[in-house]
């Protein structure tokens, strides 16, 4: 269920930078259309925490470990042999968003949660609140083992402290018909393309604008887009222009996975934005459907464990993050909820369990892949040019209550 | 004669339990004292509970949110209001609304012979049977029931392969506004017909009788006497097919098309996604007023008396 909140979570980091601009003199309520506020977002400023001493070994297990996490993150098959080997009992506590997991774990996990399954828009927002700590990453072994981009990303390594560790992430695709479709789509022009009117899906969520922005900033190269969750009003525009011509070829807005698979298994739609998930579940049933990653890159989401700052658990929590991060976890994860393993590791076993699963989840491919894919992040006033021109995600959701109607 | 009253209130003197025996005794003898025991902790939850949350909602419509921090501002605006008022969102409460008023009176027309039959022809036993009938998918999910009907309406569904097997060639209205009404139409139908039921249960044979008496055909008498005695229960059945319709946000979500969003999905996408309280109260406040003028109407035609 998380699959469907996953991208409306998406939101609020702005509260992250909220404390960092905001602690200035400029007074929260006056700056509406981004001419006062606290400069340069996040440069120059050093989270809460950043002092605290981070452990030189792990100690010894406390019996419990409190988890806040997407449903699905905490499953029996991997949680039952932690508690074997630790003797940490596991309670989960299940989020619906991202918004929800932020207030969990407001005053440090309120000294009663441990870590966090954190997606990249409220990593920052927990790092610059203070309710998260950095950990000892020669902790963890598999570290090592990460893909490069995820070892220090910038959504969870700040100033050379982690906050955390990358946990697992996946890309948001183009799928398509293969009856429609001989051969790979190579632009996501196809979504916009009117010859495929009535047939074609996308995710109903705000985050879609980046999506059109992140085409627009390789077809329309004049509108100056560099970052598609950064658009100055003119670049967001333009996307929310996009997305307005594309409603009339839009079948169906899809809140949730299994929808977007009905509409392609009774061919009611031929192409269309997806998760990897849909379209190995669709493969899995037989439908003739691919995905593709277009020229232009793709958007994508990442998730990491964090460390509450109050965390009554810590050795537990090290022995977590050590346990989850393990290529046979990594891979189960992966598997069970349709998405990449950070550990390159966990590719063999992913093969072993479900045959293909390593290529379908794309775990194998080159770091130039990985380059193309735009994490996803919470768009606030503050853009990374040090001005405040840019359009709040409030906005985002407005505009997309205009776009679909 | 007071104290032939007071008897049967127990043994006052007994040393166990002295002061349970007085405090009964003192309940007993005052009903008021009783009453308000009674009463006080469902009136206290009205309230608090009930009340109190709606006072709430009110006051949030009336503040905004902090476009850089995302925190409320506890600063009176009616921002909220004007944009209430804009094209996108008349558009959807305009959807909202006439779905509604399709829906309802898509079901009193379905629900009126139905409930003509099950209480003026149908015997006991069929009338049982036909109650169960149409109670019958309560007991299912309402998500199982929707799912359904996904799978009847989509294309290569059951419905577009029943058309083609009677000749009429494929459809494919599931996704669409059409398929919203339809699978409303079928969810609410049992809270209309039950309504409707009882009303016409209600009407006495020998008023039918005496119109026959009189020299009105059937039409004539189902015009005047039937249906104005009937009306009240429709109109009772119409503010649960109404105000469930009005209320929805998951049958918009599963099986709308691409212009299908209803007030509801706008209020969840304004919490769950953008953490814009203020905006999605004063969104909240629309349905609410619109079933007030709605429940003021339906008392004005009695329907309260049917319910």
């Amino acid at each position: 269920m998380r699959i469907w909140t996953r991208g409306g979570a998406l939101f609020a980091a702005a509260s992250a930078i909220v404390m960092i601009a905001g602690c200035g003199s400029s007074g929260g309520g006056s700056a509406s259309s981004g001419s006062s506020g606290g400069g340069s977002a996040t440069q120059g400023l050093t989270p809460p925490q950043a002092g605290t001493a981070v452990p030189s070994s792990v100690g010894k297990t406390e019996g419990h470990l409190n988890l806040i996490a997407w449903e699905g993150y905490a499953q029996p098959q991997w949680v039952k042999p932690f508690q074997q080997a630790t003797g940490c009992q596991v309670s989960a506590k299940y989020a619906g968003t991202s918004s929800e997991m932020v207030s969990l774990m407001a005053g440090g996990g309120g000294g009663q949660y441990d870590l966090v399954s954190a997606s990249g828009d409220a990593d920052l927002r927990l790092i610059y609140s203070g309710d998260v700590k950095p950990i000892n990453i020669n902790l963890i072994s598999n570290w090592k083992n990460f893909h490069p981009f995820l070892q220090n990303p910038p959504f969870n390594t700040i100033g050379g402290k982690h906050y955390g560790i990358s946990y697992e992430f996946g890309p948001n695709v183009l799928l398509y018909s293969k009856k429609a479709f001989p051969s790979a789509p190579t632009s996501w022009s196809v979504l916009y393309n009117k010859k495929y009117a009535g047939e074609v899906t996308v995710p109903n969520n705000p985050i879609q604008i980046a999506d059109a922005a992140l085409y627009l900033s390789k077809t329309q190269p004049s509108l100056g887009i560099t970052d598609p969750y950064e658009l100055t009003q003119p670049q967001f525009n333009a996307a929310v222009n996009l997305l307005k011509q594309q409603r009339p070829l839009i079948k169906k807005y899809w809140d949730l996975a299994s929808q977007e698979e009905s509409l392609f298994q009774s061919g009611t739609t031929v192409v269309g934005a997806a998760w990897p998930l849909q379209t190995n579940t669709l493969v899995a049933a037989g439908a003739k459907v691919a995905d593709t990653i277009p020229s232009q890159g793709a958007t994508g989401w990442a998730d990491t464990w964090m460390l509450a700052t109050k965390a009554p658990h810590p050795n537990c929590a090290y022995k977590w993050m050590q346990w989850a991060t393990t290529p046979k976890v990594q891979a189960q994860q992966a598997i069970f909820f349709g998405e990449t393993p950070a550990n390159k590791l966990a590719c063999p076993i992913m093969d072993q369990i479900s045959k293909g699963s390593c290529a379908a989840y794309h775990a194998n491919a080159p770091e130039s892949y990985f380059q193309t894919l735009k994490f996803w992040k919470t768009p606030l006033a503050q853009c990374g040019n040090g001005k405040n021109d840019c359009v709040p995600f409030q906005q985002w959701v407005s505009a997309w209550t205009q776009i679909t109607g | 004669m007071t104290s032939t009253i007071v008897q049967p209130s127990p043994p006052t003197a007994g040393p166990p339990g002295g002061g349970q025996a007085r405090l009964s005794a003192a309940l007993w003898r005052r009903a008021w004292l009783r009453a308000t025991l009674t009463l006080s902790p469902p009136l206290a939850w009205f309230l608090v509970i009930y009340l109190a949350s709606l006072v709430v909602m009110l006051i949030t419509a009336f503040w905004t949110v902090d476009p850089f921090t995302n925190t409320l501002v506890h600063s009176w605006t009616l921002a909220n209001f004007q944009q209430l008022f804009t094209s996108t969102y008349l558009t959807i409460i305009g959807r909202t609304v006439a779905m509604a008023a399709l829906v309802t009176v898509t079901d009193a027309v379905l629900a009126f012979p139905f409930a003509y039959f099950m209480a003026r022809v149908a015997s006991p036993r069929g009338r049982q049977l036909l109650f169960t009938a149409v109670l019958l998918p309560l007991w299912a999910s309402y998500l199982a029931r929707v799912y359904a009907w996904i799978v009847i309406l989509q294309k290569g569904g059951t419905l577009s392969w029943f058309f083609t097997k009677i000749g009429l060639g494929a459809v494919n209205i599931g996704y669409t506004n059409t398929a919203m009404w339809l699978v409303f139409s079928y969810i609410w139908l049992p809270f209309m017909i039950v309504p409707v039921y009882a009303a016409l249960e209600r009407i006495p044979d020998s008023l039918l009788e005496a119109s026959g008496d009189l020299g009105a055909r059937n039409w004539r008498t189902l015009r005047t006497v039937l249906l104005p005695l009937a009306l009240p229960g429709v109109v009772a059945g119409s503010i649960f097919t109404f105000s469930l319709t009005l209320g929805d946000f998951i049958t918009p979500l599963l099986v709308g098309g691409a212009s299908s969003n209803f007030i509801g999905n706008v209020i969840y996408a304004n919490i769950g996604t953008a953490n814009n309280l203020p905006f999605a109260a004063a969104l909240a406040l629309v349905p609410i007023v619109i079933m007030i003028f709605y429940l003021l109407g339906a008392r004005a035609l009695g329907a309260f008396e049917s319910l």
